[in-house]
């Protein structure tokens, strides 16, 4: 079977309804877990004292910011290129997760900012191309609200995308490329032999695994949402053609 | 047992409170829209089948 008979609408439908409530299960117990474990039985940083516990917040949320842009660039890339409804759908569906995630890495970022740095917001190049990034997100789902022809919006939309992408990229690389700011370099990251202390690590695990799965659980649902609102609109376009 | 929060708790709290709001926030109109989503549906099929 090919992968593409997935963007078969009536059968993503089914195969969500199967698989909805074990991805919102895990999702649920993965976060309650990570972030009961990180809060209450990990130990004080020796420099940062109880503010390193919003690691476990805003870590996850800020790796989900640039994976859904991530995500949503793939989709609209497929839509472009083969016209499959559902990933251009998928896409849409993940914008408003996106947006909200991008959000709480920066209020949880401002917020752990100022004890550490001694201030909520910094013009630096992470901080600036999250703004950025998250300007780009109110700006996809406003495109998808704006233009009436839905055809025309998955096309403006996929276009727009692209060329957000490359501030998700920078979000995600601009501590690498410029020195200057006040962000710190990955807290993770697998070619590296040193990440957080192990006292974090499992639980950070947990939490980023969670919020991974939380994203896939929330598009899974929106995109079903969003499959069934078309197939309500042909129907009421079917039954006034009948009335006329 | 519990470590001690102690310096910075209510920062720790804040930015805990704060995601749980956002993330609760999106998971709730989501699931609301979908639920709605799934009433028009249903409505509109019997009203076709009716109209049949």
């Amino acid at each position: 079977m090919s992968v593409w008979e997935f963007a078969n609408p009536a059968r993503f439908v089914r195969i969500v309804g199967r698989i909805l409530a074990p991805t919102a299960l895990l999702s649920a117990s993965l976060l309650a877990v990570g972030l009961v474990w990180g809060f209450f039985f990990t130990p004080p940083d020796y420099v940062q004292g109880s503010a390193v516990k919003i690691l476990f917040v805003h870590v996850p949320s800020a790796l989900m910011a640039i994976n859904a842009w991530i995500m949503m660039l793939a989709a609209s890339l497929i839509w472009l290129v083969r016209r499959h409804r559902v990933s251009v759908l998928a896409a849409k569906s993940a914008a408003p997760v996106g947006a909200v995630m991008t959000l709480a890495a920066m209020v949880t970022g401002g917020i752990w900012g100022q004890p550490m740095w001694g201030t909520w917001w910094a013009w630096e190049p992470r901080l600036t191309s999250f703004l950025i990034l998250f300007l780009f997100y109110l700006g996809y789902i406003a495109l998808w609200h704006e233009v009436d022809d839905k055809e025309r919006a998955a096309d403006l939309t996929s276009v727009l995308c692209m060329v957000g992408s490359v501030f998700a990229f920078l979000s995600r690389y601009a501590v690498n490329f410029w020195q200057q700011g006040l962000h710190q370099g990955a807290s993770l990251s697998l070619d590296r032999d040193t990440n957080v202390h192990n006292a974090y690590y499992v639980p950070l695990l947990l939490c980023m695994a969670g919020f991974a799965l939380l994203f896939v659980t929330l598009v899974l649902l929106r995109t079903r949402t969003e499959i069934r609102k078309q197939h309500s609109a042909a129907i009421a376009a079917r039954i006034n053609a009948d009335v006329r | 047992m519990f470590a001690e929060l102690g310096q910075y708790q209510f920062e720790v709290l804040a930015a805990y409170g704060a995601t749980i709001l956002l993330i609760g926030g999106i998971v709730a109109l989501s699931a609301a829209s979908s639920a709605a989503a799934l009433r028009k549906l249903n409505e509109l099929r019997s009203l076709e089948k009716r109209n049949e």
